[in-house]
């Protein structure tokens, strides 16, 4: 039994059980416009391989996954996703059936050559945007992301304003995505929220819809980045010691399945990562099952950093 | 001993119990009353502040922490600097003031 589950026994929430299959989340890929140094799925220019992106095949087994009809949210996150030559037939398929799309982007993506009319496309497809924004100010945004990231962020977020994204009155929802730029915890999301959408506002005139704050988990590059700054043990013990059940009830993996860019199931993209699969096997899309929500969650140490403090998922804090 | 200052033993402060437990709770509650949650001020100014007043007391334990504690509330490496500038010259502007003590006693034992 790993740490983490002992402190589910402890909480009796042992073993963590799935209650839905409310979300598919999707990796499509790890071709990404940037190379970010806390990036948990090393995602980057270079990962063109066939390996480590989606097919068209697979992105058609992830649509008939969808029409069976179980799952209400599609969300779509790489890489950059929006690279992917299948993200826009998947999102327009996703639409068509009524589903929620999430497009997790990166903004700079915006720019890339041949994406001139991504920002056009995801509003007329209504996708809810869940864009990476670090910190409301350059320096720290650009030692996470990269030199320049801020700017060309701005310029994205400003794009979106004015197409209606973030703007109140729209339905087009830009929600930013904050991640501590260090061995830390992030702050309250209340409070992070009210932070950067005064920031925004006054300093570049630029407006969202909520703000997620997550917790880095100790894998891939922010991983190397701990053992490289002795910062390992040190954080891996502030997130056992964070350790909040009230996190633990809510956790994201018990109401989603993660595909990997090859097709294979796992309850969530940082368990993708390490390679931990749903049941703690290998199981493909093809062989989907809708039996899947009653499943035991697979866990391991990593996933102390998910039930830290406020609570860390894709969607933000998850606890009160 | 290597020396006077080794951060490993942030993680035994508990140990500061051992003698007189309840003192050690007393302090422990009103540390956490009036430091720990938004009040009149934010968690935010609190831990600045916080992170000011350890420099000013030259803690090695206390500016690790309290510099963590700064992030996690959301506070920036410009804000933390201003706090610790506001220290500082706080500091500096006190021992100058004491400038007036040495006139006071100069003028006094001088013809």
């Amino acid at each position: 039994m790993t740490t983490f589950d002992a402190e589910l026994q402890q909480h009796a929430l042992f073993p963590l059980r799935a209650r839905a299959l409310e979300t598919l989340q999707v990796n499509v890929g790890k071709l990404c416009n940037q190379l970010c140094v806390h990036c948990h799925v090393d995602a980057g220019p270079n990962q063109t391989g066939a390996d480590v992106n989606m097919s068209h095949e697979t992105a058609e087994l992830v649509l008939a996954t969808l029409q069976q009809g179980s799952f209400t949210t599609l969300d779509l996150t790489g890489g950059a996703p929006e690279l992917n030559p299948s993200f826009r037939w998947l999102v327009g398929e996703a639409r068509a059936l009524g589903l929620t799309v999430i497009d997790r982007c990166n903004l700079t993506v915006l720019f890339v050559p041949g994406q001139e009319d991504l920002a056009e496309f995801l509003a007329a497809h209504e996708v809810d945007i869940f864009a990476s924004l670090p910190y409301h100010a350059a320096e720290r945004t650009d030692r996470q992301r990269g030199r320049g990231v801020f700017d060309d962020s701005i310029r994205g977020l400003r794009r979106l304003n004015a197409l209606g994204y973030g703007m109140q009155g729209s339905k087009l929802r830009l929600n930013l995505v904050y991640n501590p730029g260090g061995a830390y915890l992030p702050g309250p999301q209340a409070d992070l929220e009210r932070d950067f959408k005064a920031r925004l506002g006054s300093d570049w005139g630029v407006f969202f819809n909520e703000l997620y704050a997550l917790t880095n988990l100790p894998i891939a590059r922010f991983l190397t980045f701990l053992k490289r700054t002795g910062n390992e043990e040190p954080y891996r013990a502030k997130l056992r010691a964070s350790f909040n059940p009230a996190a633990a009830v809510n956790t994201m993996c018990r109401d989603q399945i993660s595909v990997a860019p090859d097709g294979s199931l796992y309850d969530c993209d940082f368990n993708q990562m390490v390679g931990l699969g749903v049941n703690g096997a290998r199981q493909h899309l093809r062989d989907f099952d809708g039996d899947l929500v009653s499943r035991d969650i697979a866990t391991a140490n990593h996933c102390f950093g998910c039930t830290a403090g406020g609570g860390s998922s894709c969607g933000g804090a998850t606890a009160g | 001993m290597a020396s006077y200052y080794d951060d490993a033993d942030l993680e035994r402060y508990g140990q500061v119990a051992d003698g007189n437990p309840e003192l050690f709770e007393s302090f422990l509650a009103w540390y956490s009353q009036a430091v720990g949650g938004d009040g009149a001020l934010s968690k935010r100014e609190k831990a600045l502040i916080g992170l000011a007043v350890a420099h000013v007391c030259q803690c090695p334990y206390c500016i690790d922490s309290l510099s963590t504690k700064c992030l996690e509330s959301g506070a920036d490496l410009a804000q933390m600097t201003e706090a610790i500038h506001v220290a500082g010259a706080l500091k500096a502007g006190s021992c100058l003031a004491h400038a007036i003590q040495m006139r006071s006693k100069h003028d006094s034992v001088s013809m």
